[in-house]
């Protein structure tokens, strides 16, 4: 017999391969935006502003955030609140298996779609445009995971401030856009300067881009900008733990 | 009937905000009964069965189901306690099948779940997926659920909403069933016909209170129209004298119809005095009142306005 836990988080991988939109947008979204934009000639040109890296060197890290944005904002939130106002949450919460192993079968299903799209991006913008390795691995490392804690806080503080469905999804349009332009996705951050750009670094996803470029060029990320993602982390979940209703 | 408590509530207190949705329940349900919790919408039913559920807090009173006190031992109460929630839904995309084994990995000894599946008429729907299902087919998965760790108690909530005539009674025939076995049920309905035909005893609740416990039977007795009496007669007759025999609560004349309602023994009065009239009835007949007539009696006559005040205080 399988422990309650692990059947509820089997159960809620094969119901995630089903949702072919989140798969969309998650897994196939940013490799294609990464493609139509390396596809582009001045993407493709080294820059000197950036340090003479080329602008789809840059959008890289972007679309790896884009998919912890996809995932955390977009879809889980989604699935989450669903679960609540249709009453599977009540319905888990009357069995011996806790209601939290479904909250955590989300997590994980997200997280592993996350990486694979990650992975796939990484790998193609290497194979199709040459860009670059992330030279620190360590780094990336350390980097990619603080931001994926920061995403996966973000989604489960949406579904906890959310009494319907349908304020979550007005919560996460409100704050999707700010995370798409701190992320980078509307033109990299690099391009700001100044207090712009100090503002942007105390972003989740300002923080994370600058983190990502760093052990992408081959630099432990600045501990400032890991302490910005891990104090959002910690106060997202603080607020998700505080405020989560199950019924 | 066996005689140990399966649940016992004592006092029962639940509010939301300025809301009184119980105010005090106190009912003790026995090993092997089904019990049925009837009342109208907004009553305190189900709210009393997801206490006894330890989905829900309560503010006071005493709840004990094969004495685990389900407010404090939430895991425990999960194993001897099957619940079929009112409106509560399944992921979506989850098929029948899944379904099934995902609540088989729930219970250390669960029922296997082919038969059961095919006792409920979903052996054809086991690939489907929930959203697929029709709302009868829902609710039969549901209960479906609710039996898989053989619970010794087992709570159905509104039932078979949804049911065609048909599905409904197979649902009753598998309640008996459930019972026969040795299963608690604790049913909460709106249905006077479902609380009439399946339930050993029920509790009226209105205005978050118990306003009657007793057999079906008892019940109706009880009521205002326990029996009703009518028959057919050519000529006219004196309705006023039928109404004042004793025990008659009421006495119309429809299109040569006469219809007598009152206490267990007004049929008698009622003959007694047509020989009297010298009134020859035809198409005589004496049924027993129903308990839609008990019911309305217990929850709408009874609107004393200081229970209602203090109810929506």
């Amino acid at each position: 017999m399988t422990s309650p836990t692990v059947a509820v988080i089997r159960t809620e991988s094969r119901l995630f391969a089903r949702e072919r939109l989140s798969l969309f947008w998650i897994v196939l979204f940013p490799s294609l935006l990464l493609v139509v934009l390396g596809l582009v000639p001045s993407f493709r040109e080294h820059n000197p502003d950036f340090g003479d890296r080329r602008l789809i060197d840059l959008y890289v890290p972007v679309t790896v955030l884009l998919s912890m944005i996809m995932a955390s904002i977009m879809t889980m939130p989604a699935t989450l609140t669903g679960y609540r106002e249709s009453g599977v949450l009540r319905r888990l919460g009357t069995t011996p298996a806790k209601p939290a192993s479904i909250l955590l079968g989300q997590v994980l299903v997200h997280a592993v779609a996350v990486a694979a799209s990650s992975l796939v991006v990484i790998v193609l913008g290497r194979v199709v445009f040459g860009t670059p390795l992330p030279e620190s691995l360590l780094g990336y490392g350390v980097a990619y995971l603080l931001a994926l804690a920061v995403s996966l806080g973000i989604g489960t503080a949406i579904t906890a401030v959310s009494p319907t469905a349908k304020a979550g999804q007005v919560v996460g349009m409100v704050v999707f856009f700010p995370c798409m332009f701190t992320a980078g996705v509307y033109f990299p951050v690099e391009v700001f300067g100044g207090t712009v750009r100090d503002v942007i670094s105390f972003t989740p996803y300002g923080a994370a881009s600058n983190a990502l470029n760093d052990a992408a060029a081959g630099s432990f990320p600045a501990l400032a900008d890991l302490a910005v993602m891990g104090g959002w982390t910690v106060v997202l979940h603080l607020i998700a733990v505080r405020a989560f209703r199950w019924g | 009937m066996a005689s140990q408590p399966a649940v016992e509530v004592d006092g029962l207190r639940k509010v939301y905000g300025t809301t009184v949705a119980v105010d005090d329940i106190s009912l003790t349900v026995y090993e092997g009964e089904i019990f049925g919790i009837l009342g109208p919408n907004g009553a305190g039913k189900s709210t009393t069965v997801e206490s006894i559920a330890g989905l829900r807090t309560i503010d006071s009173g005493t709840i004990s189901v094969h004495g685990i006190d389900p407010v404090n031992q939430r895991e425990e109460i999960t194993e001897v306690l099957g619940v079929q929630l009112q409106e509560a839904k399944l992921q979506p995309k989850i098929t029948v099948q899944e379904a099934l084994e995902l609540w088989s990995a729930f219970y250390p000894d669960p029922e296997p779940w082919a038969p059961l599946a095919e006792r409920l008429g979903l052996g054809d729907h086991l690939r489907q997926r929930f959203e697929d299902l029709s709302g009868g087919q829902q609710q039969r998965l549901s209960i479906a659920l609710a039996l898989i760790g053989r619970p010794r108690v087992v709570v159905l909530d509104e039932l078979t909403t949804g049911l065609d005539p048909r599905a409904r009674r197979e649902v009753w025939e598998l309640v008996r069933d459930v019972r026969d076995r040795g299963v608690t049920v604790l049913l909460v309905t709106h249905s006077m016909e479902e609380a009439q035909t399946l339930c050993d005893r029920i509790a009226i609740v209105d205005a978050g209170r118990v306003r009657a416990l007793d057999t079906p039977a008892g019940l109706i007795g009880s009521a205002s129209a326990a029996t009703i009496t009518t028959f057919e007669t050519p000529v006219a007759i004196d309705l006023a004298s039928l109404r004042e025999l004793e025990g008659v609560t009421a006495a119309r004349s429809e299109n040569g119809t006469v219809t007598v309602e009152g206490a267990e023994g007004v049929a008698l009065a009622v003959i007694e005095e047509l020989r009297t009239q010298g009134v020859a009835p035809l198409r005589l007949r004496v049924a027993a009142g129903s308990l839609d007539a008990a019911y309305l009696d217990l929850t709408e006559n009874d609107t004393d306005p200081d229970i209602r005040q203090e109810a929506l205080r």
